[in-house]
């Protein structure tokens, strides 16, 4: 844990700006917003405390708030996926390999795994964020729509770079 | 006591969860004012080195179109000014009065970051409270109405953008005068609703539609856009008007804020009036 923490420290400098400078400008017909910066809770330990999760999430969240003026709103998110990780990393791989204190990266997890610990952590990451910003269900179907195609983009990003990275 | 300590120790990851959900909903429901929550904002002045060092780089990629722009801009000033030389010298009686200083006072700056693709888009400056802006100034373009401000820091500053749907503006029909209030639809960069015209006025597609005198934040006649469809309606006595924003903010990079000089003297008269 403590070697990697250059890595993991590295990985969200490098994340946080990727989605301020590059991800937040996306714009396609306003619809699409990929937001990968959640990869980074993704790839913590499967041991890692449970204050320590919250607390990062926190921090990540409010991180990108500050940069795309949303008090709040990425902050509520990215805690609920915290949150909810434990239970997701359960549902996705074995007892053992929790237990080994192994990185759900898509090397320890299997192909299969990763896809479903990715999508699950994805849409409810998005579903948060979408409802939380329109903060009304006014627009219903919209933000509906909204919440399913960025997802879908979200979730290519993420398990494309993770495939690039693990290639080599 | 103590089991009440033994069981917030137990489910403490239950409880600190809740804690910062709570801290985040207070942010954002907090978010309607803005000047409470102005350091998780990009006014701050970390996130706007980043963001400039990151404009700079982008600039060189826009060079000839924002050249073009400028130059444009240039020419059709340069006409006004001929067309008050020209009035000038043809009633040399009619000076303007010195007592009529401008009321509006103009501060160029970049566009540092600016989103379109949200809800509620926001808007980032390179100059800040040395340079003299302030909250409540009105951003415009080359083009027409771009924002508000509503934070700023010593070098930064943010505001509202025109496409974000907590901000109006009051807004008139050029042809008849006729004014109501413009907020964005919240579905294209490049479109708002008009509210607020009666039945009763005539309206054409193509229409200008410009800033009202009684916005105070926005000199007069500043251009918003044009009318791009209307309808009616059923059981209400008012317009759906659609403007075109004749400001394209995908490629926004200069901006200009504005100073309304009698601002400060227009607010105290009026609060003056509530008071009674």
């Amino acid at each position: 844990m403590i070697k990697d923490l250059g890595k993991y420290v590295i990985m969200f400098f490098v994340l946080v700006l990727v989605q301020v400078l590059i991800l937040n400008n996306i714009q396609f017909s306003g619809l699409v917003n990929p937001y990968i910066y959640i990869l980074f809770i993704l790839l913590l330990p499967f041991t890692i405390p449970g204050y320590l999760l919250l607390g990062i999430c926190f921090v990540l969240g409010i991180s990108i708030d500050i940069f795309g003026n949303t008090p709040g709103i990425h902050a509520g998110a990215t805690v609920l996926l915290g949150f909810l990780r434990p239970w997701i990393a359960q549902l996705v791989s074995s007892r053992e390999l929790i237990e080994k204190g192994n990185t759900p990266s898509m090397t320890q997890l299997g192909f299969a795994s990763f896809i479903k610990y990715t999508v699950i952590s994805v849409l409810i990451h998005h579903l948060f964020l979408f409802f939380a910003e329109a903060f009304s269900f006014g627009d219903f179907f919209e933000t509906l729509l909204r919440w399913i195609l960025s997802s879908i983009f979200s979730i290519i990003i993420i398990l494309g770079s993770q495939f690039i990275v693990f290639k080599n | 006591m103590r089991s009440l300590f033994r069981f917030l120790l137990r489910n403490y990851f239950v409880m600190m969860f809740l804690a910062l959900e709570a801290i985040s909903f207070s942010l954002i429901v907090s978010l309607n004012n803005y000047q409470r929550v102005a350091f998780v904002s990009s006014s701050n002045d970390i996130v706007g080195t980043i963001y400039e060092r990151f404009s700079h780089f982008d600039d060189y990629f826009s060079l000839s179109r924002t050249n073009a722009r400028l130059a444009a801009e240039n020419a059709s000033l340069r006409k006004q000014l001929q067309l008050r030389i020209q009035l000038q010298e043809k009633y040399p009686t009619n000076r303007p009065d010195t007592v009529d200083a401008p009321a509006y006072y103009f501060t160029s700056a970049k566009v540092i970051s600016n989103s379109v693709n949200k809800q509620f888009n926001y808007i980032s400056l390179n100059k800040g409270s040395r340079q003299g802006i302030k909250p409540d100034m009105g951003i415009i373009s080359a083009d027409g109405v771009v924002g508000v401000i509503t934070n700023v820091s010593p070098n930064y500053s943010t505001g509202l953008s025109l496409l974000n749907k907590r901000f109006s503006i009051a807004a008139k029909i050029t042809k008849n005068n006729y004014s109501g209030s413009l907020v964005w639809d919240g579905e294209h960069s490049n479109t708002a609703d008009l509210n607020g015209i009666p039945f009763h006025v005539i309206v054409n597609v193509g229409d200008s539609v410009v800033t009202s005198a009684n916005s105070g934040i926005f000199p007069e006649g500043i251009m918003i856009g044009t009318i791009s469809k209307w309808d009616v309606e059923g059981g209400t006595n008012f317009f759906n008007i659609k403007v075109d924003l004749s400001t394209n903010f995908r490629t926004l990079k200069y901006v200009e804020v504005v100073k309304n000089t009698k601002q400060d003297e227009l607010k105290k008269l009026e609060t003056n009036n509530v008071g009674e």
